[in-house]
């Protein structure tokens, strides 16, 4: 029996209690409304030092930009990093779920944890929910055995590749792929090419936009999260200013609340005292 | 039609210097008959946090309930107050847990950090999306309008009075060209050390 004492502890997973409702209100002329989607240019190289990721930042509802300056590289260990596209609430939290799993799996095994291994995770997770999650993602990290990328799909199949493109701007950067890339680039060299993938996606697909994210992850250091790379769009300044006058506005009542402040108290930060680690000779 | 404009409403929040600001339309109603004018869809969470909830009513009204509970756990348990960043956390959880049997309702949250004082806005969609951007966040069923008002008003660092008149009249002017939304608004400016609740008079038509 669940109390306030002893809460009931929750089921882990998703649930269904809206489902039998939202099916009723569809039949009944209003279908379930459309999540936020990164209609999206993301890609992945392998380079002669590691993988370099890259994506645009641009999240849309429909035809409307809801986010101009989104995150679509994610997370995953220190040695790896995943790019996502499709519904972008799936590829945020499978990315997250991933990512704590990954960190459990180092704790445990203390070692890093293989590329091979978030990808195994990746798809079995995609594959369980047979593409209703809808996260189309690129994983590149590097590990003992070199560096990987893969390119996982919403139904949970993946493929191993040199050079990867997802999203609505894959086309678009794949073409640069293809006429650009060849094994052994240099770190200069891989930064450009990925760098044009993502703006022909930019710019030749609508639903990719705004800037230039990338992410170095080199074989031996730390990985490097380029946010911002390049502003593929410097918006113009603005000429006027629409600024209100103050009392434009008619307000009919209005209340304030203080925040006062009760009781400060201060907590001098101790120096940390050592150890003890002889026994004590004041006591026999 | 859409179930999220099956009651209408509109929620806004906006950035400023060292304050935030969110503000709500006061409608409530089935289609096209309007039902409350006292309705908003704005709640206080902590001394300077606040979230909106624009949609269906029903689910308005059930996932403030729910956040509500699951942040009271959290400052039992924790024995401090929520942060606006932890809430978002705590609500993109929430709504992502209903993936595939959605709330519907697209949240919006406003906030100072009790513990350094930034200002913090975020919108999410009905799954549980967090976008955090720098400026100005919308939500509800004349968010293309309002998207418009508040690109050409925004700008940084306005000071409390200056960006209650930037988002009042965002709000109003957006609302006044959507049928569904307006018949009164409330807008709330939140500051370090106080709270401003304004009533705003706007067409009841």
């Amino acid at each position: 029996m669940a109390s306030v004492l002893v809460p009931e502890v929750p089921a882990p997973g998703f649930s269904f209690e809206n489902c039998q409702r939202n099916a009723f209100l569809a039949q009944k002329g209003f279908p379930a409304p459309k999540a936020t989607k990164t209609g999206t240019t993301i890609v992945g190289i392998i380079y002669a030092d590691g993988v370099i990721l890259g994506a645009d930042t641009r999240a849309t509802e429909n035809t409307v930009v809801s986010d101009k300056n989104c995150q679509k590289i994610h997370y995953l260990a220190a040695n790896m990093y995943c790019c996502g596209a499709g519904t972008a609430a799936d590829t945020e939290m499978t990315t997250q779920t991933v990512a704590s799993q990954l960190e459990l799996q180092r704790l445990h095994t203390g070692r890093t944890v293989p590329v091979e291994t978030a990808s195994t995770l990746l798809k079995r997770m995609l594959f369980r929910y047979q593409g209703y999650i809808g996260a189309a993602l690129v994983l590149g990290g590097v590990d003992r055995t070199g560096p990987h990328i893969y390119c996982i799909y919403p139904h949970g199949s993946v493929d191993k590749l040199p050079y990867a493109t997802m999203g609505s701007g894959s086309l678009a950067a794949m073409a640069v792929f293809e006429a650009g890339w060849k094994p052994n680039l240099s770190e200069e060299e891989g930064k450009k090419l990925v760098r044009d993938a993502i703006a022909a996606g930019i710019f030749n697909d609508l639903g990719s936009g705004s800037n230039v994210d990338l992410c170095v992850i080199r074989n031996n250091g730390p990985a490097q999260y380029l946010r911002t790379y390049e502003e593929a769009n410097i918006k113009g300044k603005k000429q006027g200013s629409y600024r209100y006058p103050p009392g434009t506005t008619a307000v009919l009542k209005q209340r304030v609340i203080p925040l006062e402040v009760e009781s400060v108290s201060i907590h001098p930060v101790q120096q940390p005292q050592p150890m003890e680690v002889e026994p004590s000779h004041s006591r026999r | 039609m859409s179930i999220l404009a099956y009651n209408g409403g509109a929620v806004v929040a906006m950035k400023g210097q060292d304050c935030v600001a969110i503000a709500t339309d006061k409608r409530y109603g089935i289609q096209a008959q309007t039902v409350s004018t006292n309705f908003p869809k704005v709640y206080q969470m902590g001394p300077t946090l606040f979230v909106g909830l624009p949609g269906l009513a029903t689910d308005t009204q059930t996932v403030f309930q729910r956040l509500k509970f699951r942040m009271n756990l959290y400052e039992l348990k924790e024995n401090r107050i929520m942060r606006p960043k932890t809430f978002s956390a705590m609500l993109s959880n929430l709504l992502y847990e209903k993936r595939f049997g959605p709330y519907f309702i697209e949240p919006v949250i406003a906030g100072l950090d009790p513990y350094d004082n930034q200002p913090y806005v975020c919108n999410m969609d009905l799954i549980g999306c967090p976008n955090e951007p720098e400026d100005f966040v919308v939500s509800g069923t004349c968010s293309e309008q309002l998207y418009g008002m508040c690109e050409a008003l925004w700008e940084p660092n306005l000071k409390p009075d200056e960006l209650f008149e930037t988002i009042s009249q965002a709000l109003v002017n957006a609302a006044d060209r959507d049928a569904i939304s307006g018949w009164g608004a409330i807008v709330y400016i939140i500051e370090k050390d106080k709270i401003t609740e304004k009533h705003v008079k706007t067409r009841m038509d």
